[in-house]
């Protein structure tokens, strides 16, 4: 029998409407009640205790694109930034639009991921937004959704089909929101920045317009869809009144999307550019917002690794897209000290609510749980080196932040896989 | 060595200079100017440096323009334009880059389709970088030479009316002229359709509107602008044919232009289209001159820059 015994730190369970200085048992790899006498101790005084954390927007670019990441490399970026689970996206080489490829990841992840690691399948073969991907063979072979993500199923025919026959597997569907017409070839927030930059615009109402689609769509169908890394204001409003209306339908956000604007791009650095882009201040501001309102339910990494040669290139050559498991924590605990919103309820952003989000009995320490935890230093400064990351790529904005907040210990299943 | 007044290595765009800078740089290609009214138009300022002229974008016009100016200062250019160039074999920029810095170039001028791609070259050479161009972002050499041939014309620039028509939108010469001409003091007015002229644009301290007629009026300077069909991938409006009708400088509308109204166009101009043919010949435009000008302005750009002996 192997016990864990996490000493008298402030345990903060939202599932259980926990938030007091206890002690928490991991007992045989699951929660427990209590523990035997001879529990290894883990001082966690002064620590913040949660459930282990869920990110469930990663690119973890196995198969295909091992030179950017691997399982085992991304899963340990995870770790490193106290996340327990994730949710990996289908856009690999071959795409997750086949039982196969489902089958290697997890094969993968079961060799060499320290983290929890759940694929989701393509709603399209391809991700071509053309047919239907078979989406229940995906669905028996482990999937916990489906997305086109990097892609949109632009045909709103298709995708209300995709929805509707989700729902006959219980499968959420996930979107990355962005109409082609309207975004064309843009590659930075259609706004001040953008004409001052000459850089060709990208206007938010490309995500609105998807946004507005798919709330009609889970409306219709009475089915789950997520929207993925929302950036712009008008689509926290559409999605606030749909919420009111008892739409199903959640939302995520991402820490650059919430910490940085389009005013970043003025040294064309392509570490600053990301699919959705950075927006003005007023999308921003709006993205705080939702979060704090719950209209935006969970944070979201959409950590995105490319080879730094691919980065280092005219802005607009560039691929979109960069890390984020380890900068998430501690740049989402800003919106605590900026008093957004209270530490329980950012806690929850990160763990019962996505696993709700993805329906993973995840994210809770109800005693018999999986015994995934997080402690965290909720104050602790430090300063992000990305030369230090864990990822195989190096593509952040961050680099060199002063950054407050940290994970010290990530256990799996009872297994501490990363402290300091 | 730098020059007093000047401190910059490179010569990226217009935003980040200071009016003491742009005025620096205009009094310099005052002098300049006179070299190209010599018999032997040539001066040593830059001997013994060795300039590329990176067009990674077609052009005949700016490429010729540094080209010239350049020789004047006595310096050695070599050309590498796209159809030649390594880029589109798969080289990245940046290793192009490193490998002009191996051949001990003193001055890259750029011309790119990307916007930035000046800034991505400047920020990795020791060498100076004069930006001939990028993307929709700015072409400073042409709103200097813009602004050289409005002050030689008109004897000053700070209170004058400036009207911008056309593709504000798409070009990189409207952006540099809108810095550069609100630095300096005077009152920008951008005309155009909707779609090409957007109302954001009144954030750069300039007027926005979709009437010819009310930009035409009381306008001191015309700046016309050509569509720039290469960067725009979308439809902005119906048909050339109705861009003419509309937003075109015809005879009828150039009759109600204030009668020392100057005529500009950065080229190459379509006659027919956004200008009448008669009307870009007339004594009023100054589209030639620019051109001359361009040669002087260049030199006081890449000597300001390269750091030579005064000339």
């Amino acid at each position: 029998m192997s016990a864990l015994r996490i000493q008298q730190g402030r345990v903060i369970d939202p599932a259980n409407h926990v938030d007091a200085v206890r002690d928490v048992y991991i007992v045989d790899g699951k929660i427990a009640a209590t523990g035997p006498k001879d529990a290894t101790v883990w001082d966690a005084t002064g620590k913040v205790v949660t459930p282990g954390l869920l990110d469930i927007h990663v690119h973890l670019r196995e198969p295909g694109r091992s030179d950017k990441e691997t399982i085992e490399t991304g899963t340990r970026g995870a770790a490193r930034g106290g996340f327990t689970s994730v949710v990996c996206m289908p856009n690999t080489t071959p795409a997750a639009d086949n039982t196969g490829t489902i089958a290697f990841i997890k094969q993968r992840a079961a060799a060499a991921a320290c983290v929890n690691v759940f694929p989701t399948g393509a709603i399209t073969k391809e991700l071509k937004g053309e047919e239907l991907a078979p989406i229940g063979s995906l669905k028996k072979a482990g999937v916990v959704a489906i997305t086109d993500d990097g892609h949109c199923v632009q045909n709103n025919d298709l995708m209300r089909r995709a929805v509707q026959y989700a729902k006959m597997f219980e499968l959420p569907v996930l979107d990355h929101c962005q109409d082609y017409t309207l975004a064309a070839d843009g590659v930075a927030h259609e706004g001040y920045w953008s004409l001052a930059l000459g850089l060709r615009g990208w206007p938010a109402i490309a995500e609105d317009m998807m946004v507005m689609r798919n709330i009609l769509i889970a409306e219709d169908t009475q089915w789950h869809i997520h929207c993925q890394h929302i950036s712009s204001a008008n689509a926290v409003a559409l999605l606030r009144e749909a919420k009111r209306r008892g739409v199903p339908i959640t939302a995520e956000a991402c820490p650059h999307h919430f910490t940085l604007t389009d005013e970043s791009l003025k040294t064309y650095d392509a570490n600053f550019k990301m699919n959705p882009p950075l927006r003005s201040e007023r999308d921003r501001a709006a993205i705080v917002e939702g979060l704090a309102d719950g209209t935006l339910d969970c944070i979201a990494s959409d950590h995105a690794p490319h080879c730094a040669f691919e980065k280092e290139v005219e802005f607009d050559h560039a691929p979109f897209g960069i890390l984020g498991l380890e900068t998430e924590l501690a740049l989402s605990l800003e919106l605590v000290r900026q008093k957004a919103l209270p530490l329980p309820e950012l806690i929850a952003k990160f763990t019962s609510i996505p696993a709700r989000i993805v329906r993973l009995n995840k994210g809770t320490l109800t005693p018999g749980a999986d015994g995934d935890v997080t402690i965290i230093d909720p104050d602790r400064p430090w300063t992000y080196d990305v030369g230090q990351s864990a990822s195989k790529s190096r593509n952040s904005p961050f680099h060199g932040w002063p950054m407050r907040g940290k994970a010290v210990a990530t256990i799996v299943g009872g297994k501490i896989v990363w402290q300091e | 060595m730098k020059t007093a007044g000047w401190t910059r290595k490179d010569l990226l765009g217009i935003q980040e200079l200071a009016a003491a800078e742009i005025h620096f740089l205009l009094d310099t290609a005052t002098a300049f100017k006179q070299v190209g009214q010599r018999t032997i138009k040539k001066v040593p300022s830059l001997r013994g440096k060795t300039m590329v002229n990176l067009f990674v974008e077609p052009s005949t016009r700016t490429r010729t323009s540094f080209e010239l100016a350049a020789k004047r200062l006595s310096a050695d250019v070599i050309n590498i334009d796209t159809s030649a160039s390594s880029l589109v074999k798969g080289e990245t920029l940046k290793d192009t880059a490193l490998n002009l810095q191996a051949l001990q170039a003193d001055i890259i001028t750029i011309r790119h389709s990307a916007a930035g791609a000046p800034h991505f070259l400047a920020s990795r050479l020791k060498a100076s970088v004069v930006n001939a161009g990028d993307g929709a972002h700015e072409h400073p050499t042409q709103a200097l030479l813009d602004a050289f041939t409005i002050r030689e014309k008109k004897g000053r620039i700070a209170g004058l009316r400036v009207t911008i028509l056309g593709d504000i939108l798409y070009s990189r010469v409207a952006r540099s002229n809108i810095w550069l001409l609100t630095k300096l003091g005077a009152h920008v007015t951008l005309a155009g359709p909707s779609t090409l002229v957007p109302r954001t644009f009144e954030q750069f301290g300039c007027r926005v509107t979709h009437d010819l007629d009310e930009a035409l009026e009381n306008a001191d300077v015309i700046n016309l602008l050509r569509i720039q069909h290469e960067r725009q991938r979308r439809s902005a409006f119906p048909s050339i044919g109705e861009y003419t009708a509309v937003f075109g400088l015809n005879k009828e509308r150039f009759a109600r232009t204030k009668p020392d109204a100057l005529i500009m166009h950065p080229g190459p101009i379509n006659r027919g289209v956004e200008i009448d043919s008669d009307i870009a010949d007339c004594d009023r435009s100054v589209i030639l001159e620019q051109v001359t000008n361009g040669l002087a302005v260049r030199m006081a750009a890449l000597f300001l820059c390269a750091g030579g002996a005064r000339p």
